[in-house]
């Protein structure tokens, strides 16, 4: 067992765990943070992502321990109370979504892919960037209107700051 | 149609949860005192279970229980049923080998189970299942049909000799053979539909909870249809009596088909929680989806099409060899006969039509409906002898269809089905103005400069769907009426409970459903809430599969909106002093029509609850149920019709165009029909360009992870492009037809047959890989 000490969602935490923990069981079994799902175990369906330090991870695929000092923000953490992140609300307004499942990992991978572009996105590039998240539900069209239209969202909001 | 009425494009009610990490799925839940499950498994495909030791792993930390096949057997647990009998063309039932929930001697596929270890936690419960000894003898095995029918292929079953479940036919011989003897020309085509697995991308889960002082069971369960489940678990399993077991299906990620079915791992967490009497929690593994949820396809085909001297389809043979893997899962049997066989008509006009299944066991993961369910099998041989026709009678391949269009309606087929409406012209007639199929040769022209082989294809699909009409399909064998059951409950203050038994698992039920409150009472979608899910809240419920929530589900609301209105309205007239008959419906309020006296539906609401001036004779309450059975099926159909470019130096598949035109009636929300269209185009153009559950020769499955089995990503697929004819469904109020599979029906012909045009060469299996799609292009 060891203590890991991290930043979730911008709270301080320690939890106590076996040092064969994931981050994601940390985050879901330990904090009941289920909003970040498992679907695959293998690193390829990227439901589990999350940010570390502002970069998009997949959580089943880091021990607990090495996030041990680092800052950790899940789905949970993105809206600022009652106003939803952009990336959600062109989720919804795009119908991004059906069953809901890879959404959490979806939205954390999409906001890291707008950020990292700098809003200079187009279609091919999205769908390119989002090859480590499946959805079996939306056949990505309207995710893929949904990253997009939350690119220039974002740009905006960034640029009223 | 109001803001939020039928037609109006809703956002979800339901996103919020889910966009915000508050979605609520199995395995979220954490019971006090919650144990964990983890399954031994088979790793043979063929094998006898000659001991198991469990004596170290019971030695270990946390370690609550290890049980075994034996001893589920032994408490007389149900083995797993099939529901739906089919009877062999000479008269005999279909023959079946027992299912136990985990095997007791013979396990007959790779991931079968044969014990559970029961730990505090996941992780204990893994590390004891290392420490299980399982002494297996192993068997020969057969995986494909083609082996599994000949002689002396391994046998899996006793009760099923020659490993065959079933030899069934539909259709006239006689006429379909006098057919081809006079045809003037004959197309033949081999098809192998490969086997898919369904991959919902939330794993299948399960917590069973057993109360023993009031001897009743609640399971949380990864379910499309709580009350079915619950019905089988307590008829046939022996779980426990209906009124002692309750079914919650909470938010669930995604079901396809592979969530209909009572799986080994629910009757094991049932019956090992009342074991050791605490809830034990199943969590699936990706690993474990594709070792034991149900497979879809696997069929091998022959068809034969004859045609008269004007390129009218005057007959169609076919024989089918469906394989069925090693056990029959509880709808296996209806798909690829009345799902399948039935559709074999296709949009076209087919005077004879005989065909024949041989339904097959082989040492592989049980096959059962999956997203379409037997009509993509039909869809897709009945496209891809329409395109292969076109191109041996040298004719244009839209123009060959249109030739043998249905044109009039009502239509009998000569295999059951009775299409009630369609405009099969007005869908292909859409789907080509959207692609410009007349400017295609100009474009091909243009590629082939570029060196590139560019092709299109067509593919007009039909599905019979709003499953099911019950004394129709009570007649052909299911064990289950297939009505659905709603229930409308108005709050005192006018709020709205609509309790539905179509379960959403994507679908968006909770925006559909309340807009139909809403273009009916004109009140806001906020003010409704729809209740699913839950067997103690709903009356019953035959749950969401085959495109039937809107079609019969909405229905069965609608007429117990109709009750519910129709007593308010008596009410309404009670307090206005007015005639029943003058009383109309608008905006929320319920008023005198011709004049400004009005009441609003919650005053309604609450005179029916304070009762103080009700009618004469009038019970309290408002608060009405129906029961729906439809009379038909629906019949939604379209147009698919795609344009791509093979690199004929790599193999690869690029899209330039995907249009669909489909016709579902009338459409409550168009963003979420057009999402459900996108949903099963991926997955058509999956199965036709990356999926494929593989197995060896011996039974072991190649492609058991994400890492192996090619799942369709946003980089694979094109941007779709949409749009909808109507025709509305007269077997239904609403016109509704259903809009679930369609995508997945109709997309894989379009891809194939585009794919073969581009290279020249008609004979190409799917999927159609790079490296499949290479060598038929350099195929001497």
């Amino acid at each position: 067992m060891s203590t890991v000490k991290l930043t979730v969602n911008g709270k301080a935490v320690a939890v106590d765990v076996e040092d064969r923990t994931l981050l994601v069981q940390l985050l879901r079994d330990h904090l009941n943070l289920t909003g970040t799902h498992v679907g695959c175990d293998t690193s390829q369906c990227g439901a589990c992502v999350v940010h570390v330090d502002g970069r998009a991870v997949k959580s089943c695929t880091m021990l607990a321990g090495q996030a041990d000092g680092a800052s950790v923000t899940t789905i949970e953490g993105i809206a600022k109370g009652d106003e939803l992140h952009p990336m959600q609300a062109a989720f919804r307004d795009n119908h991004g979504l059906q069953c809901g499942y890879c959404t959490p990992g979806m939205i954390m991978s999409a906001i890291d892919i707008v950020h990292r572009h700098g809003g200079e996105l187009d279609e091919p590039t999205v769908r390119h960037e989002l090859e480590g998240n499946i959805c079996r539900c939306t056949g990505y069209h309207n995710i893929v209107k949904a990253v997009l239209d939350a690119a220039g969202r974002m740009k905006v909001s960034q640029a009223a700051e | 149609m109001g803001v939020e009425g039928i037609g109006a494009r809703v956002v979800r009610k339901e996103d919020k949860r889910f966009i915000t990490g508050k979605g609520r799925y199995v395995d979220d839940i954490k019971l006090q005192g919650m144990t964990h499950a983890h399954f031994i498994r088979s790793p043979h495909a063929h094998a006898k279970v000659k001991k198991i030791d469990s004596s170290a792993a019971l030695k270990m930390p946390g370690v609550v229980a290890v049980l075994t096949g034996q001893e589920i057997v032994d408490d007389k647990v149900g083995n797993l049923i099939c529901g739906w009998a089919i009877t062999s063309k000479d008269g005999s039932p279909m023959k079946m080998g027992a299912w136990p929930a985990m095997a007791p001697e013979t396990v007959r596929f790779v991931g079968q189970a044969v014990a559970v270890v029961i730990a505090d936690s996941k992780n204990l419960a893994r590390d004891a299942a290392e420490a299980v000894v399982v002494d297996y003898e192993e068997l020969p095995a057969v995986a494909d049909i083609h082996a599994a029918i000949k002689g002396g292929a391994p046998q899996l079953h006793p009760e099923a000799p020659g490993n065959q479940v079933y030899d069934w036919v539909i259709g006239d011989e006689g006429a379909t053979d006098a057919a081809f003897a006079k045809a003037a020309n004959v197309v033949k085509l081999d098809v192998t539909n490969n086997r898919l697995a369904p991959n919902a991308m939330e794993p299948r889960a399960a917590i069973a909870d057993y109360d023993a002082a009031e001897e009743h069971f609640t399971l949380y369960t990864t379910s499309q249809n709580p009350h079915v489940a619950r019905l089988v678990l307590s008829a046939f399993y022996n779980i426990a009596p209906e009124h002692k077991l309750r079914v919650i299906a909470p938010d669930v990620g995604g079901g396809f088909g592979s969530k209909i079915f009572i799986y080994p791992e629910e009757m094991v967490a049932l019956w090992a929680s009342k074991k050791v009497g605490r809830p034990v929690k199943w969590t699936g593994d990706r690993t474990e989806a594709f070792l034991t949820d149900a497979h879809g396809r696997d069929h091998v085909t022959h068809a034969e099409m004859a045609f008269d001297a004007n390129n009218k389809i005057t007959g169609l043979k076919v024989k089918t060899y469906a394989n069925f893997g090693a056990y029959m899962s509880l709808f296996s049997s209806s798909v690829p006969t009345y799902l399948y066989a039935t559709l074999l008509s296709g949009q076209y006009n087919i005077p004879a039509i005989h065909a024949e299944v041989v339904g097959v066991y082989t040492n592989t993961t049980p096959v059962d409906a999956y997203r379409g369910a037997g009509r993509p099998e039909a869809s897709y041989l009945i496209e891809r002898l329409m395109e292969t026709a076109a191109r041996q009678l040298k004719v244009d391949p839209a123009q060959l269809r249109r030739t043998n269009f249905i044109t009039q309606f009502p239509h009998q087929t000569p295999v059951i089905m009775a299409y009630d409406t369609g405009d099969f012209n007005a869908s292909l007639d859409a789907a080509m103005k959207a692609i410009d199929y007349a400017g295609f040769a100009a474009r091909k022209a243009k590629a082939k400069a570029d060196g590139k082989l560019r092709g299109i294809g067509v593919s007009c699909y039909i599905e019979a769907c709003g499953i099911a009409p019950s004394k129709a399909v009570g007649s052909l064998g299911a064990g289950v009426g297939l009505w659905e059951s709603a229930e409308v409950r108005v709050n005192p203050v006018g709020t709205i409970e609509i309790l539905t038994g179509s379960h959403s698992h994507g679908q968006g039920h909770e925006t559909t459903f309340c807009q139909l409150v809403a273009e009916r009472l004109g009140v806001p979608i906020s003010q409704v809430s729809i209740v699913h899910g839950d067997t103690d809240k709903v009356q019953f419920g035959m749950g969401t599969y085959g495109s039937r929530s809107a079609a019969v589900g909405l229905t069965a609301i609608l007429k117990a909106m109709e009750k519910m209105e129709s007593k308010a309205k008596k009410i309404a007239a009670h307090a206005l002093e007015a005639s029943e008959g003058d009383i109309v419906i608008e905006n929320g309020e319920f008023k005198v029509a011709g004049t400004d006296k009005a009441i609003a539906f919650p005053m309604v609401a609450l005179a029916a609850y304070t009762a103080h001036n009700l009618p004469d004779g009038m019970e309290p309450g408002l608060k009405e149920s129906a029961f729906y059975d439809p009379s038909n099926f629906t019949f939604p159909a379209g147009a698919y019709i795609c344009e791509l470019e093979v690199d004929p130096g790599t193999g690869k598949t690029s899209f330039v165009n995907f249009v669909a035109a489909d016709d579902f009636g009338r459409l409550i929300n168009p963003m979420i029909v057009e999402g459900q269209v996108h949903g099963g185009l991926a997955q058509g153009i999956g199965q036709a360009l990356l999926e494929h559950a593989i197995y060896d020769a011996n039974g072991q499955p190649v492609t058991a992870s994400f890492m192996d089995y090619s799942m369709p990503r946003a980089d694979d697929l094109p941007s779709f492009n949409l749009s909808h004819t109507t025709t509305l469904c007269p077997g239904n109020p609403l016109g509704i037809k259903g809009c679930g599979e369609a995508g997945a029906i109709g997309a894989s012909a379009a891809v194939i047959n585009a794919i073969t045009d581009a290279i020249g060469k008609n004979n190409l299996e799917m999927p159609a890989t790079p490296d499949r799609v290479w060598r038929t292009i350099h195929a001497a």
